[in-house]
């Protein structure tokens, strides 16, 4: 390809080194130092999309983020969308193509590495533009701790741009100075590729790192592709810059209309000119620069147009003495070309009217409308803005504790004011943080600047193309124009903020950055209101499209959320275990044999349970130890029943609610000794009992002499559960007494296997005769395996969650936060018996008595029996009545209640369910019905305990 | 992400803590004596107050301990921090 718009010497480009890339399918080169666009653009290639709504040519307007056109999907070396080519680094083997607004998503996985890193720093620094370079060195040199990130691929900024000088050398080696010297600061943390895109609170900011984007293919796989800084700065100077606003008018969008500001990066950055034949239209002298440069450079400049009445007297001096033409009062009001701009309509322009113009040939109509601070991470910080109305753009207005703006982000816009502005402001700084400045902190020296002419304020050209604002374009990216805007202000809207819901405008990938500003204004002029009053819709972060892979970071799959496991993981995974998720707990549900399905394996286990033996891994339940002199006592206080008059190696049943009297957890006790006592919890209630505890303990009764310590990780715990639990145990420890009357149901001893302590215990979950085994996790294994050889002549099953379920529910065991929400009392459960009326006063117990907790029509657990005996009721479902005629009512049909717990019972031959019912126990022997996929199934309203309710089988 | 000074181990990230709720409101000597009504103000009725607000805070991901904070409900700036042995700041 020829490169035919690379000029012979000059820009940051490695010309030495020679880079292949295919863009939509064709072949280019370019140089290390290039962007996509840049290369592009050296090959005379302005296209790059079509535009999302009209399907009109698109091109590179910008040469960096704030590029409303140059839209691109990466393909190789990872599939990418949505990114700018003004901001894409080249590299060897880029394939991409242009995007019409839209991208697609990889349909592989990203294999590349995302992480984060904390940092905290005196001063956090953004940008490494002339402002933030000389606050970067203020603070350095004052041996602040720094952090300087800058969004490109080089510091510099501006300075990059242009042809300005510092300290009487170029810009770019007073650039590589500085830099040198930050790199000398050990307490400096100086990255480039690193946009901060979002500020938070208390000196909070996040930044991206693009580490190996650049790289390619080349990029090392143990590097993370990209990272997100955490940095807590004690105090922020956002030095941001300023991003060139556009003008407005007719055919605006065109490839081959750029920003002016733009064609001068293009130029000095990159040795690229953006075409042969430019028309320059401006309000301001910036542009001038760009068009001198240009024609030193070798563009024909067809003429300067500048739309304020006298134009700049200085600056036309310069341009005319190089033969370039300026057309003061003037205005572009349209363009023509299809794929690429071939000419400018160029005409009078006095008064705000636009007198008869003509066609002016070229292949690049370069603009200016001026500059707008960019604002963003003030504003995100919750700084005001003010309109400038000689800037024609929002400031800050106010300073923010510990954030300042400086630099032409605050609005300057000279060299020498930006260099002084940033060291001003990294001063100001340290001394707030009572940090001495360094003697030989020396402010650099630029050329004063040129003496300005005013700019002008212009957001857009009057149409006089006809077509009635329709192709004057605000927001290239959602093909949103003046007509949008006008339209809706005709609706009736007055809020920017309604402006840009009811247009679109500002929504796509750059969130506005050139037409956020340019809609505030054009929406005042329709208004007829000042633009003070308008003002700007939200920045909020991110500033540019982050990723949510690099959001994600390391935290996915096994690193999203701790697992937690118990100490027999690794032999349920080899008994084919089926998991399940509690909580942060993976517990097996089922143990699949050969050729079984989960409902043919739980009924297989509950029949071990209910006919023979069974055994559980229920080392994941809640376990808590209370120790102190006051421990009863705190006991007695949180759970509804009397816990004090326990005897040491008993176990008592507990429910424990909030202070409204609804039930938060429940579980068992055990009294270890006078002043200790271990007490259970659900798995899921573990940490919000504990929590509970301490709330209590802390806040309200500090005078409890009383620690609670979590345990559940120190106790495995495998329940032996079923008639033949008792010849398990006992075979397996033959020094205890495992006899009814010598090892009571409710109570719990000490004993050891091996020389390893153990603790039984008699509680049953199942309403079997069972043995819970405790012991330490580094002896599960072997503990479990040994009960497993003891219960090999009774065919001892392990079971899973699934079935604990079932055996449960047929006892009519509720499990808090699945059988109850939080409106259930214990009386709702038909636990009355657990609530003492002893005590005189307990959490929660002083709600009982509210008349609402009286109500016979409260909600009550009971039982449900599908009369068909083989529908398995889906958990959730409602419950609804028919009427004495046997219809249901006419529609809102009232809801009586839920289903709760739905499971097949090997035990009943039949499926059961519990259910949570409005005047439940009155109704036991009704029939109620239930819909299940259309149909209405009865079911016989039953007491909640379904099988054993005389508990003869909990003593084996 | 706020900064939240836990009187027992200093400034630490936000995330680090969890809400409390309205401060002083304490358990009622004899909940007994009370009407349902003065009953329910304990239990459900709390203050919705714009500006400055005495709130409890747990640092439950830290030391684990509570405490209470006077914040403006407004800014959401924390005025002080105190522990729950120390009086209420008196504020303008």
């Amino acid at each position: 390809m020829s490169t035919t718009f690379r000029t012979a010497a000059g820009g940051r480009i490695d010309r030495t080194s020679t880079l292949q890339f295919t863009f939509d399918g064709r072949s280019f080169t370019g140089h290390p130092g290039d962007t996509l666009a840049s290369a592009l653009l050296a090959s005379g290639r302005h296209q790059v999309a079509t535009s999302i709504k009209f399907g009109r040519p698109r091109g590179i307007a910008a040469a960096w983020a704030e590029d409303p056109g140059g839209l691109v999907q990466v393909e190789e070396p990872f599939p990418e969308p949505m990114l700018l080519a003004s901001t894409v680094e080249l590299f060897d083997g880029l394939v991409a193509h242009g995007l019409p607004g839209q991208g697609r998503l990889a349909d592989v996985p990203d294999s590349a590495r995302y992480d984060a890193v904390h940092h905290h720093v005196d001063l956090l620094v953004v940008g490494a533009g002339p402002a933030g370079l000389t606050a970067a060195l203020s603070a350095a040199r004052a041996g602040a701790r720094v952090a300087l990130v800058d969004e490109q691929s080089e510091a510099g900024g501006s300075l990059l741009s242009g042809t300005d000088r510092i300290d009487g050398v170029p810009a770019p080696d007073w650039v590589a100075d500085a830099v040198a010297e930050l790199a000398r600061h050990p307490e400096v943390l100086h990255l480039q590729r690193t946009t901060a895109f979002g500020v938070y609170d208390d000196g909070f900011a996040l930044a991206l790192e693009r580490r190996t984007d650049h790289l390619g293919a080349a990029a090392p796989r143990h590097v993370s592709r990209q990272r997100v800084w955490r940095i807590r700065g004690r105090s922020i100077v956002v030095a941001t810059g300023a991003h060139e606003r556009p003008v407005v008018f007719a055919d605006n969008d065109r490839p081959g209309i750029m920003l002016a500001g733009a064609a001068r990066t293009f130029l000095h950055r990159y040795g690229v000119l953006p075409g042969r034949e430019a028309v320059v239209f401006t309000t301001n002298d910036s542009a001038y620069d760009a068009a001198l440069d240009l024609h030193r450079a070798g563009v024909r400049v067809q003429a300067v147009v500048d739309a304020r009445p006298e134009g700049s007297p200085h600056r036309r001096a310069e341009c005319e003495s190089a033969g370039i033409r300026v057309l003061p009062g003037s205005v572009v009001t349209g363009t023509e070309g299809v794929e690429r701009v071939t000419s400018a309509l160029v005409a009078p322009f006095a008064d705000g009217e636009v007198g008869t113009g003509s066609a002016i040939g070229c292949d690049v109509l370069l603009v200016s409308g001026g500059w707008n601070p960019a604002v963003h991470l003030f504003s995100q910080a919750r700084g005001r803005l003010r309109y400038d109305e000689d800037l024609g753009a929002f400031v800050p207005a106010q300073e923010l504790d510990g954030l300042s703006v400086a630099g032409s982000a605050a609005g300057l816009l000279d060299l020498a004011g930006c260099l002084a502005d940033g060291r001003a402001a990294a001063r100001a700084t340290l001394t707030a943080l009572a940090i001495e400045p360094a003697a030989d902190d020396r402010l650099p020296s630029a050329p004063d600047p040129v003496v300005a002419a005013a700019p002008l304020v212009l957001w857009r050209v009057p149409d006089t193309s006809g077509a009635g604002g329709s192709t004057q374009f605000v927001d290239l990216q959602r093909d949103a124009t003046v007509a949008d805007i006008a339209r809706a202000v005709g609706a009736g809207l007055r809020s920017i903020e309604h402006v840009k819901r009811y247009t679109t405008i500002g929504t796509a990938h750059d969130q506005g950055k050139t037409s956020g500003v340019l809609t505030s204004g054009i929406t005042a002029e329709l208004l007829g209101v000042p633009v003070q009053d308008t003002g700007t819709t939200t920045f909020r972060p991110p500033y540019t499209p982050v990723a949510f892979a690099a959001l994600a970071g390391r935290d996915r799959g096994s690193l999203f959320d701790p697992e937690r496991v118990t100490a027999l993981h690794e032999w349920h995974g080899a008994a084919g275990a089926v998991f399940e998720d509690v909580g942060q707990w993976k517990r097996p549900r089922f143990y699949p044999q050969p050729g079984e399905d989960m409902e043919a394996a739980v009924l297989r286990e509950c029949a071990a349970a209910r006919t023979g033996v069974g055994i559980l891994d229920g080392s994941t339940l809640g376990k808590i130890d209370v120790q102190g002199p006051d421990a009863a006592v705190l006991l007695d206080r949180l759970y509804t029943n009397l816990i004090s008059s326990l005897k040491v190696g008993s176990v008592r049943y507990g429910v424990m609610c909030g202070v409204d009297g609804m039930v938060i957890d429940d579980g068992t006790v055990l009294r270890l000794a006078e002043d200790r006592f271990l007490v259970l919890t659900t798995t899921g209630g573990a940490a919000k009992v504990l929590d509970w505890m301490e709330e209590w303990v802390q806040t309200e009764w500090p005078d409890l002499r009383v620690h609670c310590t979590s345990v559940t990780e120190q106790w495995a715990t495998f329940p032996v559960v079923g008639p033949r639990s008792r010849d398990v145990v006992g075979a397996l420890f033959p020094e205890v007494d495992v006899s009814n009357e010598a090892f009571p149901f409710m109570t719990w001893r000490d004993t050891a296997l091996g020389g390893v302590p153990v603790r039984l215990a008699r509680i049953s979950f199942s309403g079997e005769l069972a043995f819970e085994v405790y012991v330490n996790p580094w002896y599960a294994v072997a503990v479990w395996q040994r009960l497993l050889e003891a219960g090999r002549p009774y065919g001892i099953t392990p079971y899973g969650t699934e079935t604990m379920h079932v055996l449960r529910a047929e006892k009519g065991y509720p499990i808090i936060g699945q059988d109850t929400d939080g409106t259930v009392t214990p009386h709702d459960l038909g636990m009355a018996w657990a609530v003492s009326k002893k005590k005189p006063d307990f959490v929660g117990k002083r709600s009982f008595a509210r008349q609402a907790n009286s109500d016979p029509r409260r909600k009550q657990l009971v039982g449900l029996l599908p009369v068909d005996r083989h529908t398995v009721l889906p958990e959730g479902s409602q419950i609804v009545e028919f009427l004495a005629d046997g219809q249901l009512p006419p529609p809102p049909v009232p809801m009586l209640g839920h289903v709760t717990s739905s499971y097949r019972s090997a035990e009943l031959a039949r499926p059961f369910a519990l259910a949570l019912v409005k005047g439940g126990r009155e109704r036991i022997g009704d029939t109620v019905h239930v819909p299940v996929n259309g149909t209405l199934v009865p079911v016989e309203v039953t007491g909640s305990v379904l099988v054993d309710p005389e508990g003869a089988r909990r003593d084996g | 992400m706020q900064l939240i000074a836990c009187p027992w181990c200093g400034p630490r990230e936000e995330t680090e803590f969890s809400y409390g709720g309205q401060a002083h409101v304490p358990y009622p000597e004899d909940p007994a004596a009370l009407s349902d009504e003065e009953w329910a103000h304990y239990v459900f009725f709390r203050d919705n107050t714009k500006g400055r607000f005495a709130e409890r805070w747990n640092h439950n991901a830290g030391c684990r301990r509570w405490f209470n904070a006077v914040r403006d409900t407004t800014t959401y700036r924390f005025e002080s921090v105190y522990r729950l042995d120390e009086p209420k700041p008196v504020t303008s």
